[in-house]
């Protein structure tokens, strides 16, 4: 439904009992805000933000249709912002603006009620918004620490401040140094490129052995299963500060071992030891995913294989495995951001020669804070969310080139 | 078939790269361990690259000395020492010295002689505090604070950080007793000879405990050496405790509104050990290059990166002007004799005697 449909159906609410006091006091809160931030005082800019709100909210909703109106609001709280806070009050009184206008229309047209029932009471659709609110105050508790990095990686100072120069928005205050520094310097490069190494060879290892795995323990005949299960996923399950202190004795001896029998360097070795102790903590994640596809697999997809003259091999190859295949992949992408990710088991099984990406984070963070971290992190976010984009783009499309979905 | 592709082309790819970062690392290397930051950045560019430029060996960086001891014992139960050069502060090499973890070094044989004919023991003097250890620089912990928050009489005495009532606002301090426990004392009106014999009373203690009392409310404690800059650039404290290199840095390079109080300045060591059980051409290798980069000149050159004094004194009157800065730097020594007016012993034997039971006192004193 939309609200002109539901114009009928709900009566419009009563504009000064209703629509105005919570726009205004919607205003308020965002008045006591800017109140804070500009010294202006909080009992001032909670005033002020009420009437802005209540005033805002009368003529909008009585004089101005709903698109106009909508620009309109933020335009005018864009200026009030500019008028009180400079540069900065126009991003913030043009986000003021958004939610104020946007709040004021919703109420006054009824469309608070949209996703409820026409017969629900005053209280259930007062809880049914409440809880939609506090929905999205979790996500932006979520989001919020990793959005507050990326205007922080462009500082101008070696701080992880705010400078004054940056709040005002002045070119100044910005820079593009750290980014600078981390594609220039031989301490990001390094790390950089072992983590590259690292990450995709102990990713490949995960799959292979995580995904025979579960296939196997799939198998009803196999014994002990759950006892094997719980054996695979106990990395997951052990503390990694646990694993770690094990694995850095076991991988010693091992090193030792294979620098003395096969001859190998010192460098070679430290590789191998990092890339099995992170597949051994990838190998749960693909492991759990896969059963979980192969709980929807029909077995007799396999025997009909069979029984025309498929090898085993074959079978697994062109029969189970495009279609538990969404399965592996994500497996594969848990795997590998848990290796790229990783810092304590690389901290004790490592040497210097293997230093990871998160590795040198955790040293910059403590020795040097350096923005140059903040750099590393926002080109890490970026990636991840391009990754995992490219991911579910790329499964919507075969589930579409397969008919599994309407899409 | 897609993924028969697929997988050929992953493992032609994993045999390719292996075998590019097998011969890449063919030539002999060394692992030295270092504080990271701005300090081992003069040490790269006062003694990793010229000795590896000289003797053709590569150098990897290692940042991890605020646990060498705790890694240099796994390492060895392991019976896998990773790490050729460690540097660590001289209350930690006493400590790997002890435990047999350091090798013993012979200074007037092993190390080189001074520029101006002086042996290597005569050199370096008292700060040889320990036959494992080889000293570096002198640093020294002293207190900064804000020049645009403490008003119109900017602090001049370390007793600053008590006084609450002057200098209102937050302070930040080093998350354990060392240094917090004497400066308190100081403050308290205890004579500065008489410091340790107070602290190892129980009265003494408490009396310490009691003057920290006095702030613990407005005090952030820091454990690493990049905090209290970080604090003092966003205005979060109005004075902090770091070491003073950091202060320099953050005055003189950030060009922050710091101050520095060269007060009651704690003096400390900082040097290299080699761990035992190294094989004998790394051993060789480690001790090639402890002896290069404690050398007179050497010595002299890192003051133009950072401004920790060097530990010879043959190294003093070399002391010139900051590399990129162009500042003279022997007036950012701790050890300059307009800043040592007034400083503060630091004394390595009764903290190696009382730290253990101090440490669990501060913390339980922390926690209370």
């Amino acid at each position: 439904m939309t609200a002109t449909d539901l114009k009928g159906a709900v009566p419009t609410p009563n504009l000064t009992g209703f629509t105005m006091p919570i726009t205004a006091a919607l205003g308020a809160f965002f008045g006591l805000l800017a109140g804070q931030a500009t010294g202006a005082g909080a009992f001032f800019g909670l005033l002020s933000g009420a009437v802005v709100g209540a005033v805002l909210a009368y003529i909008l909703v009585t004089l101005v249709p709903y698109k106009t109106g909508r620009w309109a609001a933020i335009a005018v709280m864009a200026i009030v912002g500019f008028a009180f806070g400079g540069k900065i009050g126009i991003v913030v009184g043009l986000l003021a603006g958004a939610v104020m206008g946007w709040c004021a229309y919703w109420l006054h047209t009824g469309r608070y009620r949209a996703s409820v029932p026409p017969y629900a009471t005053a209280g259930q659709v007062l809880w049914h918004n409440t809880f939609k609110l506090i929905c999205g105050l979790i996500l932006f508790f979520l989001i919020a620490p990793i959005v507050i990095i990326i205007p922080l990686s462009f500082n101008a100072q070696d701080f992880f401040t705010f400078t004054p120069e940056m709040l005002a928005l002045d070119p100044a205050g910005f820079s593009l140094k750290h980014y600078q520094d981390f594609f220039t310097n031989d301490d990001w490069l390094r790390p950089l490129k072992n983590s590259v190494i690292i990450a995709p060879f102990a990713t490949i290892i995960s799959v292979s052995l995580g995904t025979l795995a579960a296939i196997g323990l799939s198998q009803s005949h196999v014994p002990f299963r759950r006892a094997i299960m719980a054996i695979l996923i106990s990395p997951m399950i052990v503390p990694l500060i646990i694993s770690a202190t094990g694995m850095f004795f076991f991988y010693s001896q091992m090193g030792l071992f294979l620098e003395n029998t096969f001859g190998m360097s010192k460098s070679l070795s430290g590789y191998i030891k990092v890339i099995l102790a992170h597949a051994a903590l990838g190998i749960p994640f693909v492991i759990i995913t896969v059963t979980a596809t192969l709980v929807g697999f029909d077995n007799s997809l396999t025997r009909a294989a069979a029984n025309m003259g498929a090898t085993p091999a074959t079978t697994f190859f062109r029969v189970q495995m495009p279609l538990i295949l969404p399965g592996v992949i994500s497996g594969a992408l848990f795997a590998f951001i848990t290796s790229f990710d990783e810092v304590v088991v690389v901290l004790f099984v490592g040497a210097a020669a293997q230093k990871t990406l998160p590795w040198q984070m955790f040293t910059g963070l403590r020795e040097q804070i350096s923005p140059t971290i903040l750099a590393v992190a926002t080109i890490l976010v970026v990636l991840s969310i391009l990754l995992l984009t490219t991911v579910e783009l790329l499964r919507r499309r075969s589930e579409r080139l397969r008919g599994m979905s309407p899409g | 078939m897609k993924l028969t592709t697929t997988l050929m082309a992953s493992s032609a790819l994993v045999m390719a790269s292996t075998s590019a970062f097998a011969d890449g690392h063919m030539a002999s290397e060394m692992t030295i361990v270092s504080w990271g930051g701005a300090y081992s950045a003069s040490q790269q560019a006062a003694y990793h690259d010229p000795y590896s430029e000289m003797a053709g060996v590569t150098i990897i960086n290692d940042e991890s000395s605020a646990e060498a001891v705790a890694k240099l014992r796994a390492m060895n139960e392991a019976g896998n020492v990773t790490w050729d050069v460690v540097d660590v502060v001289a209350s930690d090499a006493i400590r790997l010295c002890d435990e047999g973890l350091a090798l013993e070094i012979d200074a007037d044989t092993q190390l080189a002689d001074g520029d101006d004919g002086s042996k290597a023991s005569d050199d370096f003097g008292d700060l040889l505090v320990s036959d494992c250890f080889i000293p570096q620089i002198v640093y020294s912990t002293t207190a900064g604070y804000r020049t645009d928050l403490v008003g119109d009489t900017p602090p001049t005495s370390i007793c600053a950080l008590f006084d609450t009532d002057t200098y209102p606002g937050m302070r930040s301090l080093e998350k354990r007793p060392i240094n917090n426990m004497e400066w308190a004392l100081l403050c308290d009106g205890v004579a500065k000879e008489d410091v340790y014999d107070v602290l190892e009373t129980k009265e003494g203690q408490a009396q310490a405990f009691a003057k920290l009392d006095t702030i613990k409310d407005s005090v952030v404690w820091w454990s690493a050496g990049a905090d209290t800059p970080q604090l003092l650039a966003d205005g979060e404290v109005v004075m902090g405790t770091t070491y003073n290199g950091r202060l320099f840095a953050l005055i003189e390079e950030q060009k922050q509104p710091v101050g520095m109080l060269w007060d009651a300045q704690v003096f400390d060591l900082d040097g290299w050990i080699i761990p035992t059980g190294l094989s004998p051409e790394r051993e060789a290798r480690a001790l090639d290059y402890v002896k290069f980069a404690t050398d007179t000149q050497r010595l002299a050159d890192q003051a133009k990166y950072i401004s920790y004094g060097p530990a010879r004194a043959s190294s003093a009157p070399l002391v010139g002007k900051h590399a990129t800065l162009g500042i003279d730097m022997a007036q950012h020594m701790p050890t300059d004799p307009e800043n040592a007016k007034n400083t503060f012993l630091y004394n390595y034997e009764w903290w190696a005697d009382y730290r253990d039971d101090l440490d669990a006192k501060f913390q339980a004193w922390l926690s209370q």
